[in-house]
């Protein structure tokens, strides 16, 4: 069987090679030219989504149309193929493949405790693994026949193929998919750059995190503008060269997913490059932003299939985040045609290629026109390869890749008989090629029997009736046909027939039960009247019900429209000002185009809301220092000591529920910081919680920048013994501070050619007071090392947090004009906080230190006033002065006091409105508002809740529906999210993730 | 992560000693009469201008109004204050463990999977520097739970102010723990729920022994895992079963059903969801921190802070804890998570009672704390304000079985300390 298969190819390769002129091959065999002339005709032929010609010719040859038309003059040298009643389709084009060069990929990288910190890629290549601009897929691109009949049988001939590896992946080279040599099936070596996230293969601990990944992308941009120059220090670098070389093609970028689409998008902005992004199926959650990158897409048809939700229990933690975007995902396509987003479709992603066309129906039912998809399959990827000579229509002149259908390509039931790649011919389904239905009249010894054909024109049925109605079995394998009849009156009667079917007569031998045989015929005597195919014609069926409509976020909670500024008049309050006017009592506050326009008694305004606030209380917004929320990926890039080029603004996510669960602590602003994996860790981003919107709009507008260091034990690894990081101990995390510093003042001396460090950018930005630092501290000795290396280098330490020695050291925070941020009564949980104290807080207040107090921690944050109210238990601190801990000292110490943090004329309208005493634990906030928008309402909570249940209960039915109905499940999966801290594994009993986690642990010890 | 995290630290540690300053103290040796105050009896009763009389460790009265003692007795004044049981922590690794990060101060956690022969007690340390934050806010006993494996072991009460383990213990040897594999399968793992029940099997498979063993009084070898779990087939300990999810809770319940044992759940998490259940079936459950997030993402958004007002509503008996790696030190939020509770469903007294009848029930020492009544031991906090809101909570006086202990603590000296430093008053 395979030396025949073998044999078969080489036949083929044979025929197929010498389609064209000269070559350097050498035969091993006599020369055997020829013009591979093919004649289609009576063909209804699409020749892109705007051109059908009905009853028309296409002439082919050498691999290429060489006419296409209305009757056309049929060449004398050409094999004519009848195509009446079948459709001629462009074939598909999938921009986003790795066929013929998908290589064994090592699991993503060693986390941050390998100690790799070069890569050990041979050759003079640059410093990462992961960059591998220089990766050229052409020069590892093998034909696959087997991958590429599975392609071929969904449409596909010709592909745009890179190997998927890396975070600059080097070049993609556009094939066909035909079996011929590599270098017959290429037809543009180098036709892509393309990129992603994902670091793949490489070994080397660097980036450890998604925001590293981009720093390390846009650090290599800046690289290869510097290496333009050559610069001697340099040598020689392959990939940066490579990377340059690349920049003239088009640019595709691997989002995968509609958050990381736009943060692929704004690295290309900031580099005047516009990436094709490649989405991950969730973009129609947000088609304004994806429109707004003004970027050309290609989508995958990756819809999820239903879970096994029948067992409430499994149900329970599948988040309706996930239950929607089931129902919704098929809208994907039809969202970008909608927006007017132009773009090619691809069958990455898919679990099974087979689920391609299935999954483009439900895409098409779900409102995508058959013309967008057809040109998101052809014409769009064509022409973002700019090839649109070459290939994605009909026309004379192009490559004769194209499918013969038995209805429009995309009708329900339309079968692809044949894909024909560069003028040959790939059978992809031969039953109902030739429709054999019809009445036929079979002579067997002599005696005529009516034979009937008909039904599916791939499996026909068979009827024959003579004397009496034959039980017949009917079995055709390409010509051969086997028939084996039973008369159903006279059981002894048994004929096996076998024969060959030719165009109108079958014949053969017939082989009787009693031994005897004789010679059979059918001949066809009429078609069948209702052989014409139903399904032809007829369109799908009516469009899908899609009840689920997009809220912002995608899930619970979402806002079905982003909430608006509103006038707002709270009456008749206890006003907690945070201002030096103390406590109001009985006032109004009036909140206008999002700001507080006044503050006092028997305030009114016609056209405000009115909220009575009789028995009620008014304070600022709550705002923490010190969080993790709302963050794609690790918050930590922990694979060196001083990763200041790592920017948490790159990876805001506004879809953490945890945004508004915090709202509903009265919490309105969070300074989302890097982890404490490392000494001086990455830039930070102070937001706003405006939920619903999107990570640009979460961000607080001119604000002073700031960034994360950390010392101690998180730094030293002292929980990872093996961790070969520098450094090991306080002494050496001193040295890696004075070493960075002295670092950037170097680096600022250099002249205006040299290259552009993030890193040395973002210390040398401390160094010139543009950016602030906030330092996760805990004992006394470190502190103090801080402040005089900070001394050293003439700027202040603005913020340390956790500090828990703080107290200890207060007097020289203050000489030093450091703020503090802190936990009011965590200890014990390691050995640098075993002197921590509850009373730390009111010591460092009272040494004339601003003290924050903070969360680190999701859950806490949602009751950060009562933590301010441990200060008045343990240390008798005022109320008010307490509070301020969590409203105006916070905003201070982030530079940001002049907007928010107290309520006063002319502040953004950022407030809570709380039930009771605000330090107390009885007190629930009632509104939160961030710029006078009320983001959380304790009522409309209630209605929420009401409709996530009813939605959830709406979908989870439909999904049992859609498996009692045959649909293919998988198992119901928790959408568990995952929760960011900076102390590691300290969190513990939080939530309940974690508890699980840790009761797994425990029962699996052996 | 947490694995790494305990087993590759080797960092050595000097075991913490108690303040040196500071020691239990002495057994009571006059009479007291504490008037004038507010009593929350821990019961759900409030008594106003109350009085409290014990003498020997015992409450003798209690009532409203004045108390004709004798004249040796010392009186305490508590007009304008507030008078509660001493709160009882139902689940914690107080004393087990000094510094979370640092292993050599963890006792915690046996290794292996079925150690009911372990005790809890032997290993609680009474110079502990962590216990005498936990007292200064109300809680004088607790329940002390070894944890991991399948069966982690043996539970004792003890009161927080004593000079070595045999003073301390309370109720010894109380319960058994058993910890459910979690039934619960998530993507890119094997299945958790057969696994699960697999080892459930063990365990049941075990407990089928040891009845046969403790049925026989005489043994050719003692079997010290059979021995342990003596006291759940006679009915003197209970079997706290570690558990969140539904279908846990089931398991639980329905493995407790075939050996009779008396039941407690811990943990809890889904308890909400089947409330009925667990009254119908007489469970107690000791409910994981209130002060935790929502366990879906669409759960209601204060879903652990209203699951203890289900469980009351439904008559459910039930307390709260706070478990897990920070299990010690956190104890003395508990008032505060019990007053979260009240502000999302329960009475202020019956939150209150969360940590001390219904915690003195379900830990089998109700006969002897829980309420301040006549007959129980003088278990008794004096706070100048109210006990379950941070804001106002401010204990001055505390007594255990009668004897006024010390209310300072670690973090309070360093307070003085710095204080002076600073020359702040």
């Amino acid at each position: 069987m395979n030396r025949l298969a073998t044999l078969l190819v080489c036949v083929f390769l044979a025929v197929a090679v010498q389609l064209s002129g000269q070559e350097t091959y050498p035969l091993n065999d006599v020369a055997n030219p020829r013009e591979g002339c093919t004649a289609f005709i009576h063909a209804t032929i699409i020749k892109d989504s705007q051109t059908t010609i009905q009853d028309g010719s296409m002439i082919v040859r050498r691999g290429k149309i060489e006419t296409i038309g209305k009757a056309l003059p049929i060449p004398k040298d050409a094999v004519v193929i009848d195509c009446n009643g079948k459709f001629i389709t462009p074939s598909f084009i999938d921009i986003y493949s790795d066929y013929g060069v998908a290589g064994a990929k090592a699991d993503g990288g060693s986390g941050d405790r390998g100690g790799q910190m070069v890569s050990t890629t041979k050759g003079a290549f640059g410093w990462n693994q992961a960059i591998r601009s220089e990766a050229v897929s052409s020069t590892i691109f093998k034909v696959n026949p087997a991958k590429a009949k599975e392609l071929r049988s969904i449409g596909i001939g010709a592909v745009l193929s890179h190997q998927m590896d890396g975070i600059s992946r080097g070049t993609g080279t556009v094939v066909t998919l035909g079996s011929e040599k590599e270098n017959k099936v290429m037809l543009k070596e180098k036709a892509s750059a393309n990129f992603s996230f994902d670091k793949g293969s490489s070994t080397q601990d660097y980036p450890t995190s998604l925001m590293g990944a981009i720093a390390l992308l846009r650090q290599n941009f800046l690289d290869a503008q510097w290496y333009q120059n050559k610069p001697a220090g340099e040598g020689i670098n392959l990939s940066l060269q490579a990377f340059l070389d690349n920049k003239s093609l088009p640019q595709i970028f691997d989002g995968s997913d509609k958050w990381n689409d736009l943060r692929a998008d704004k690295v290309g902005d900031e580099f005047g490059v516009q990436f094709i992004l490649k989405g991950g199926g969730n973009e129609y959650q947000r088609i304004a932003e994806m429109k707004a990158t003004n970027a050309p897409f290609i989508l995958p048809l990756n819809f999820p299939l239903a879970m096994d939700v029948d067992d409430p229990i499994d149900s329970r933690f599948v988040s309706l985040a996930d239950l929607k975007h089931w129902e919704m995902a098929p809208l994907n396509p039809a969202s970008f045609e909608k927006a007017n987003i132009p773009f090619a479709l691809t069958a990455n992603g898919l679990k099974e290629f087979s689920s391609f066309i299935p999954n483009l129906r439900k895409a098409i039912k779900a409102g995508l026109s058959e013309k967008v998809a057809l040109d998101a399959l052809t014409k769009t990827p064509a022409t973002l390869l700019k090839m649109y000579d070459q290939v994605g229509s009909l026309e004379v002149g192009k490559l004769a890749n194209f499918l013969i259908t038995s209805a429009p390509v995309f009708a329900e039931k339309s079968v692809i008989f044949q894909n024909w790649v560069q003028g040959n011919k790939y059978i992809v389904k031969d039953e109902g090629w030739k429709d054999r239905r019809g009445i036929y009249s079979l002579t067997l010894n002599n005696e005529t029997y009516r034979m009937e054909l008909k039904g599916d024109v791939a499996k026909p049925d068979i009827l024959l009736i003579g004397q009496d109605t034959l039980k017949t079995d009917l079995e055709i394998t390409d010509r051969l046909v086997k028939l084996s009849l039973t008369s159903k009156k006279d059981s002894l009667f048994k004929v096996k027939l076998s024969g060959v079917m030719g165009d109108e007569n079958w014949n053969g031998r017939a082989l009787f039960s009693t031994g005897k045989s004789s010679n059979w015929i059918a001949t066809k005597s009429s078609e069948l009247s209702l052989a014409v195919d139903s399904v032809k014609t007829k369109k799908s069926d009516s469009p899908v019900r899609i009840e689920g409509i997009v809220t912002y976020p995608f899930g619970g909670y979402g806002n079905k429209e982003i909430p608006t500024q509103e006038t707002i008049l709270i009456k008749n309050t206890t006003v907690w000002t945070s201002e030096k006017a103390g406590e109001l009592a009985a006032t109004d506050v009036l909140i206008r185009n999002g700001k507080i326009a006044a503050i006092g008694k028997n305030l009114s305004d016609s056209k405000a809301r009115i909220i009575d606030g009789t028995g009620k209380h008014l304070s600022a917004g709550i705002i923490d220092e010190h969080s993790h929320i709302a963050v794609s990926g690790d918050v930590n890039e922990c694979s060196q000591s001083v990763t200041s080029e790592a920017r948490i603004t790159d990876v805001i996510n506004p879809d953490d529920i945890d945004i508004y669960r915090q709202l509903s602590g009265g919490v309105i602003g969070s300074h989302i910081l890097h982890g404490s994996c490392n000494t001086i860790g990455g830039q930070t981003q102070l937001i706003k919680l405006r939920w619903g919107l999107n990570a640009e709009q979460l961000k607080f507008s001119n604000w002073d920048p700031f960034i994360k260091f950390a010392l101690g034990e998180n730094v030293k690894r002292s929980y990872y013994p093996s961790s070969a990081r520098f450094p090991d101990t306080r002494m050496g995390v001193e040295e890696v501070l004075t070493d960075a510093f002295t670092r950037a003042i170097e680096y600022q001396k250099l002249g205006a050619s040299k290259r552009k460090d993030l890193e040395l950018e973002a210390l040398s930005e401390i160094l010139n007071k543009k950016r602030f630092i906030t330092c996760h501290s805990y004992v006394q000795s470190e502190i103090n090392s801080l402040i005089k290396i900070a001394d050293r280098f003439n700027f202040t330490v603005n913020t340390f947090t956790h500090i828990l020695e703080g107290y200890k050291v207060a007097d020289k925070m203050q000489a030093h004009g450091s703020n503090a941020s802190t936990f009011s009564d965590w200890w014990s949980y390691k050995m640098e906080v075993v002197d921590a104290i509850p009373q730390n807080a009111f010591l460092m207040q009272q040494n004339g230190v601003n003290v924050a107090l903070n969360s680190d921690d999701p859950e806490m944050a949602r009751r950060l006033n009562q933590e301010a109210a441990k200060s008045v238990k343990y240390a008798n601190m005022d109320e008010h002065e307490a509070l301020n801990m969590v409203t105006i000292n916070p905003a201070t110490m982030l530079h940001v006091a002049d907007r928010t943090g107290s309520i006063k004329v002319g502040k953004d309208a950022d407030l809570v409105l709380w039930s009771d005493h605000p330090l107390s634990i009885y007190a629930k906030s009632e509104l939160t508002m961030v710029d006078g928008i009320i983001y959380f309402d304790r009522e409309r909570d209630k209605k929420l809740r009401e409709e996530i249940l009813s939605e959830r209960t709406r979908l989870i039915q439909k999904m049992i529906n859609a498996k009692k109905g045959g649909e293919k499940t998988v198992p119901a999966a928790p959408s568990f999210a995952v929760k960011n801290y900076c102390e590691e594994g300290c969190h513990d009993g939080n939530s309940l993730l974690d508890r699980l986690e840790h009761r797994q642990t425990s029962t699996e010890l052996q | 992560m947490r694995k790494i995290f305990f087993n590759l630290l080797l960092i050595s540690f000097l075991s913490a000693n108690a303040q040196e300053n500071m020691h239990p103290a002495a057994a009571q040796k006059n009479p007291v009469l504490i008037k004038n105050g507010t009593i929350h009896l821990g019961n759900g009763q409030v008594i106003e201008n109350g009085y409290i009389f014990f003498d020997k460790g015992k409450i003798v009265a209690v009532g409203s109004g004045n108390y004709d003692a004798s004249p040796v007795t010392s009186i305490v004044d508590a007009h304008g204050k507030q008078l509660y049981p001493g709160l009882i922590a139902a689940s914690t690794n107080l004393g087990l463990i000094e510094v979370g990060a640092v292993r050599s101060t963890g006792d915690y956690a046996e290794l292996g999977t079925m150690n009911p022969n372990i005790h809890s007690l032997v290993a609680y340390n009474t110079d502990s520097k962590v216990i005498n934050t936990i007292r200064s806010n109300g809680v004088l006993l607790a329940h002390i739970v070894p944890s991991g494996g399948l069966l982690s072991g043996t539970s004792s009460v003890v009161q927080l102010d004593a000079w070595n383990w045999e003073d301390a213990a309370y109720k010894t040897d109380n319960g058994i723990h058993l910890n459910i594999p979690v039934l619960l399968n998530r993507p890119g793992q094997p299945d958790q729920v057969k696994s699960g029940l697999e080892k459930m099997e063990e365990v049941r498979n075990f407990f089928r022994e040891a009845k046969g063993y403790n049925n026989e009084p005489v043994h050719a070898k003692v079997n010290l895992k059979f021995e342990a779990v003596k006291g759940l087939f006679r009915g003197t300990q209970s079997l706290f079963v570690h558990c969140d999810l539904v279908r846990e809770m089931m398991i639980a319940i329905d493995f407790a059903r075939e050996f009779g044992f008396k039941l407690v759940l811990v943990g809890g998490s889904d308890s909400w969801m089947i409330p009925e259940v667990l009254k119908e079936n007489n469970v107690a459950v000791i409910l994981s921190q209130p002060h935790s997030l929502p366990s879906a993402e669409d759960d209601d958004i204060d879903q652990p802070y209203k699951t203890g007002a289900v469980l009351q509503k439904a008559g459910v008996l039930f307390t709260i804890c706070q478990d897990q790696s920070f299990g010690y030190w956190r104890q003395r939020d508990l008032p505060f998570q019990a007053g979260t509770m009240a502000t999302y469903g329960l009475t202020k007294e019956e939150a209150l009672s969360t940590l001390t009848l219904n915690a003195a029930k379900i830990l089998g020492i109700d006969h002897l704390t829980g309420t301040l009544e006549a007959g129980k031991d003088a278990n008794i906090v004096l706070s100048e304000g109210d006990l379950l809101d941070m804001k106002s909570s401010k204990v001055t006086k505390a007594f255990i079985q009668g004897r006024e202990i010390n209310l300072d603590n670690k973090q309070s000296q360093l307070f003085e300390k710095y204080k002076t430093k600073y020359s702040i008053k």
